[in-house]
């Protein structure tokens, strides 16, 4: 089984949601990067997606695209990401790629999904690529036992969203909202797109974009089968005076937002009743 | 299944703006068949853009084009000094259409933010015009047009700050206020339907100067130049002889300090396919995919993709493309301005390159038509400066 597939059934029989930590490789260094995924996973984070610093990264609000900006002036590779994939997976989490859809094309689809599983990534989630445009990107998931994780809008239609939940494996990523990576208040939006998908759906959902709060996690428990966070990790570490401080600050938060996937039925009541 | 060319162009974007884009396209189908569309349309592009916009015959500046006849098509006398207006009005129009009452637009040189900001005025829609820092800051009257005509201008400090940049803020802002905002992008380029959007509201320069030509010389030309940024005025000249397999089809690219210095803005000679903002094209990027910058002394010019129907013309053979340097495009400004009293934007400056090159080795028999895409006030510092006019610098 992938191991993503492998990591929501387990959380599954936990009866709770799996928490999911986004960190960009090569930030601020490669070194340094997994020392903060290590922490991270030690704080509790089940799976971590790895990010691939991109120059252009549209979907990120400022707090991401100023890391990714320094983790290319640093000189992060795709062997570095690589890198930082399979110490993901050493340290017990899963582990999946985010990247946008130029480096990967420019890697080689086939070539990249096989050396993602080679060190261990099980999955990738491709924010600018859609379904129509993935034909070759399918086949070599499919190929090399890669999850491919498909982005679905609170703005797609009924037919797009079938669309984006029958070719994604692994997961569904439900963007909370309309809008880019960053914390912000998460509402109802991201609780009625996950009930659209859920009757379309063949993998669990998770829900992403904003989230940054044990409390906010305890809410999307309630309704969606993992909780994204990303930008406030990133933040932490942009607050911290030190790698050190760093490293404590993001498994502080990380065992926080993992009390927050364990409490779905309380914070189902103080938000809703 | 939206548009591609050969293997280019094709949707990449994030899931949020499939609706927009899947919205636009029909809006922009049904407006296409819709009688009364053109009229308003084809209204506003005579009382208020002015077209049609001339063919002047350049006698005088001939003779540096080995003697070639040239025709220039003086798209720098639409109302805002360029060809950008014609794709505003009609993608302002579309907007109205949509009921969306703001527009955002990404701007370069700022004649497309101009063009958007008047368009904006025109029909009482809020604007924002996302501009790099370095190019608010090269220039500075266009951010001071734009203001005067009501809109907002926001100065990009990420990445390069230059339009690359300003396309990625206009993005980020579109994912976030789709409902609302119509992104009113500038140029051939980006997710299906633009491309195909943006040619069609330019292909008046084309069908106009087909026209023009054949009641001024009774025949084709030989050869038909446009310089191409994202490639907008290019797509439009071109569109009118795509069909016509004895016209040559030239595109000059911003060859800044030239291809071998890395310092330049080719796409063809200096680039290879790949994905940027939105559609597989021929881009500017290094070994491992990412993004490079790009550089022209035309700001218009200055960015590191190329409209997708371009690449497949490339790839095809149908147009050529060769970069032009910055020293190149400058001789031919000063050129044209001496010979013709036409000062043409930079931009403009490297088709009017172009065309000395191509004139040279065609010789006086052949007939080339130009697109003066804009004209050069908007320039007057940079080339005062490049030719030592400056206080100072004499």
């Amino acid at each position: 089984m992938n191991a993503i597939a492998a990591a929501f059934e387990k959380a599954a029989q936990e009866d709770r949601a799996l928490l999911i930590g986004y960190w960009p490789a090569g930030y601020p260094d490669v070194d340094s990067s997994i020392r903060i995924v290590e922490a991270m996973i030690a704080g509790g984070v089940d799976l971590m997606e790895i990010g691939w610093p991109y120059s252009d990264p549209v979907m990120d609000g400022p707090t991401i695209a100023v890391a990714a900006d320094e983790a290319l002036r640093a000189g992060t590779t795709p062997s570095d990401v690589l890198r930082v994939v399979a110490a993901a997976h050493s340290a017990g989490a899963a582990a999946a790629v985010m990247s946008y859809w130029n480096p990967i094309e420019h890697y080689g689809v086939s070539a990249f999904a096989k050396a993602l599983n080679v060190v261990g990534g099980a999955g990738v989630i491709t924010p600018d690529l859609v379904v129509e445009e993935a034909d070759a990107w399918r086949e070599a998931t499919n190929r090399f036992g890669v999850a491919r994780i498909f982005v679905a809008a609170p703005s797609s239609t009924p037919e797009r969203l079938r669309l984006v939940a029958e070719a994604s494996d692994g997961f569904v990523y439900a963007a909370s909202m309309m809008g880019v990576t960053g914390s912000r208040a998460v509402d109802r939006e991201a609780q009625d797109l996950v009930a659209r998908i859920r009757p379309l759906a063949h993998t669990p959902i998770a829900v992403g974009l904003g989230v940054s709060t044990r409390q906010q996690a305890a809410q999307i428990a309630g309704y969606a089968d993992g909780v994204i966070v990303g930008s406030a990790f990133v933040r932490i570490f942009q607050r911290s005076g030190s790698l050190e401080e760093a490293e404590a600050g993001v498994q502080a938060l990380a065992t926080e937002l993992a009390q927050g996937v364990r409490e779905a039925g309380m914070a189902e009541v103080e938000e809703y009743e | 299944m939206f548009t591609h060319f050969g293997e280019f162009g094709g949707r990449f974007v994030p899931e949020a703006l499939m609706e927009a884009l899947d919205e636009l396209q029909e809006a922009f189908d049904t407006a296409k068949a819709d009688p009364v569309f053109g009229r308003q349309l084809a209204e506003l592009q005579k009382d208020y853009v002015g077209r049609p916009s001339p063919l002047t015959v350049a006698n005088n500046f001939s003779e540096q084009c080995g003697g070639a006849t040239i025709l220039l098509k003086r798209e720098d006398l639409n109302h805002t000094g360029s060809h950008k207006i014609n794709n505003v009005i009609g993608q302002a129009l579309l907007a109205q259409r949509m009921g969306k009452p703001r527009l955002i637009a990404e701007t370069g040189a700022g004649q497309h933010g101009v063009a958007t900001a008047t368009a904006a005025a025109l029909f009482g829609q809020q604007c924002r015009v996302y501009m790099g820092q370095e190019d608010t800051r090269r220039q500075a009257l266009n951010v001071a047009r734009m203001e005067l005509l009501g809109a907002e201008v926001v100065p990009v400090a990420v990445g390069t700050m230059t339009l690359k940049d300003a396309i990625n803020e206009a993005l980020r802002d579109w994912v976030t206020n789709v409902e609302d905002t119509h992104y009113l992008l500038g140029t051939v380029t980006g997710p299906a339907p633009f491309p195909e959007v943006v040619r069609h509201f330019q292909s008046i320069i084309g069908q106009e100067a087909r026209d023009q030509v054949l009641a001024r010389i009774g025949r084709l030309p030989d050869a038909v130049v446009a310089c191409v940024g994202g490639g907008s005025n290019a797509m439009g000249i071109f569109s009118g002889f795509l069909e016509d397999p004895d016209v040559a089809l030239w595109g000059y690219e911003g060859g800044g300090h030239g291809v071998a210095s890395g310092e330049h803005s080719a796409r063809f000679s200096g680039g290879s396919p790949g994905v940027l903002h939105g559609a597989r094209t021929y881009i500017m990027q290094d070994e491992f995919g990412q993004t490079r910058p790009s550089y022209s002394i035309s700001a218009g010019l200055d960015y590191p993709g190329v409209g997708p129907q371009h690449a497949h013309l490339f790839e095809t053979g149908r147009a050529r493309y060769e970069p032009v340097t910055d020293d190149e495009a400058m001789a031919a400004f000063k050129a044209l301005s001496r010979s013709e009293g036409i000062l043409p934007a930079l931009e403009s400056a490297h088709a009017l390159a172009g065309a000395m090159r191509l004139g040279r080795e065609l010789g006086p028999d052949a007939v080339i038509l130009v697109n003066v895409s804009g004209r050069g006030d908007k320039d007057v510092d940079t080339a005062a400066s490049y030719f030592g006019l400056l206080e100072g610098e004499q």
